[in-house]
């Protein structure tokens, strides 16, 4: 466990300081960011017409929602895309070898290997975002909402990986899967506005198949007081099933994996 | 009679070939073209919204806008900068370089052989559609399909020339890729891939007429939706932008060439 810790440093460390040298880089990224959040609240906003609702939520909690939604982008740029979207890579050219040779457990590496710090401000731009949208809708935040506020968004997260991971270990069959994860980002996409303005047969989609309303419209309406219990145990559930699911599918994955030489 | 290279003998065989070789990747394509679902996303959202009242489109009016904004988007998505940067960084350039035809040619072709690939998987998915949503269906007038089919394409020419603008600074910068992100960003909202442009802001609206994004995705969609449209002012934008485009990027991409050689000298 010690040596799982201190390899995680210094895995991050080095990142973080190769990262450092392409300055140009954090400036741009944080463009982008600015850009592309000013623009999901532009587009928001054109769906606040006369009676000021989307699907029953007012402006203020559709921002939270787009918080947590910005959150979990910036978490997929900073953590998910650079270490899964490599995954491919291992596999097309043969160094996933070299991986699975190391005397530390594969997922392991794979999940955890890099760190991208260019997404760091997005997700404290939504959690900006979140709060403020908190402020505004008057919620009253307490030490136990706000623990459990965590917990929520630590199970969206392991959602989140779970699914990707899922999809990036096809690879080991398919061996260029990039696309599959282009679709899975435009469904998480959807989780930008709240559940209850979709139609009734996206709804089920979203939150059993595709469990994209556990990312953010659930951990907002536990800010809010109205998510229930069963509805948080029911996304802790969801996030362990998907980890062990993702956990046991690699495991199966890695039977089939044959190197080019054998 | 040849153009910058090409002659009738040589479009077949490269189309030939880019299409044979798209084929191979069809489950590729195939996801590819499923990674588009953000218009019907964005439908099902706009349904349920009261905002819609505003934008005079009815519910059949939206439900067509957005498959045609899908449809136009699966023929006009370029990726130059990604193939273009690859075959830089790889060394597979220098060889096309040599050859008698600009390689900008080469991705043209690519790009005709991906859209033929992608015509049954982009039927398929509109079929999906219309057993969902029977009431939207219809179908354009042949004279209505044709100019629709014009204003994509012209949607994909700019689309590309644009891009090719972005790659062919690829030889004075790796940043190439991050510009076409930067680029991406404000393509996507002010398109109409998301919304219509009915429905912005008319400050808005007017400030996205002067850029090119409104021509790539809802001038066209809206022609295939059989809306009322300007067809004259969109069509007049449409061959400005190319007007424009396509001497700038010709000249860049001689300056560049030009420069390249020298860095392998």
């Amino acid at each position: 466990m010690e040596r799982y810790g201190r390899t995680l440093r210094r895995f991050w460390s080095t990142a973080v300081a190769v990262q450092l040298e392409y300055q140009a880089n954090v400036l741009i990224e944080l463009l982008a960011v600015a850009m592309s959040l000013s623009g999901s609240l532009f587009l928001l906003s054109l769906f606040y017409g006369p009676d000021q609702t989307l699907g029953g939520w007012s402006w203020a909690q559709a921002l939270m929602v787009q918080g947590l939604y910005t959150v979990f982008d910036g978490m997929a740029s900073t953590w998910l895309r650079p270490n899964l979207g490599a995954i491919v890579t291992h596999v097309r050219e043969g160094t996933l070898d070299f991986v699975l040779l190391k005397p530390i457990d594969s997922q392991f590496w794979l999940s955890l290997r890099t760190l991208s710090p260019a997404g760091l401000p997005e997700i404290g731009l939504g959690l900006g975002l979140l709060a403020w949208g908190c402020h505004q809708a008057g919620v009253v935040l307490s030490l136990s909402g706000l623990f459990t506020v965590l917990v929520m968004l630590l199970a969206g997260g392991l959602i989140l990986y779970s699914l990707w991971f899922l999809i990036a270990a096809t690879s080991i069959w398919f061996v260029k899967t990039w696309n599959a994860t282009e679709v899975l980002r435009a469904l998480l996409a959807s989780g930008r506005y709240p559940l209850s303005a979709y139609p009734p047969a996206l709804r089920l989609l979203f939150t059993v198949v595709l469990p994209v309303a556990f990312l953010t419209t659930v951990p907002a309406q536990v800010l809010l007081g109205e998510a229930a219990a069963p509805m948080l145990l029911a996304g802790l559930v969801l996030a362990v099933l998907f980890f062990a699911a993702a956990r046991a599918f690699w495991l199966f994955a890695l039977r089939f994996y044959t190197s080019a030489s054998s | 009679m040849r153009i910058l290279g090409l002659n009738r003998r040589i479009i077949r065989v490269l189309l030939g070939t880019q299409y044979a070789h798209m084929l191979e990747y069809r489950a590729e394509i195939a996801l590819w073209a499923l990674s588009g679902v953000l218009p019907f996303i964005m439908l099902s959202v706009w349904s349920g919204s009261e905002a819609r009242t505003g934008l005079g489109l009815d519910g059949v009016a939206l439900d067509r806008y957005f498959l045609s904004a899908f449809l136009v988007r699966q023929f006009s998505v370029v990726w130059v900068v990604y193939a273009f940067e690859e075959d830089a960084l790889l060394g597979r350039l220098s060889p096309y370089l040599l050859q008698p035809l600009h390689p900008l040619w080469r991705y043209v072709a690519a790009h005709l052989g991906e859209q033929l690939t992608r015509l049954p998987f982009a039927a398929v998915i509109a079929a999906v559609f219309f057993v969902i949503q029977p009431q939207a269906f219809w179908l354009p007038s042949f004279g209505g399909f044709l100019l629709a089919w014009l204003a994509t394409w012209l949607a994909f020419a700019i689309a590309f020339l644009f891009q090719s603008l972005i790659a062919a600074l690829c030889f004075w910068s790796e940043k190439a890729s991050a510009l076409e992100r930067l680029q991406f960003i404000p393509f996507v909202f002010l398109s109409g891939l998301l919304a219509p442009l009915t429905a912005f802001p008319p400050a808005v609206r007017a400030v996205a007429q002067w850029t090119p994004f409104p021509y790539l995705i809802d001038f066209p969609a809206r022609v295939l939706a059989g809306q009322s449209v300007d067809l004259a002012a969109g069509f007049g934008a449409q061959l400005a932008w190319v007007a424009l485009l396509l001497p700038l990027v010709l000249l860049l991409w001689r300056a560049g060439v030009r420069r390249y050689s020298a860095m392998g000298a």
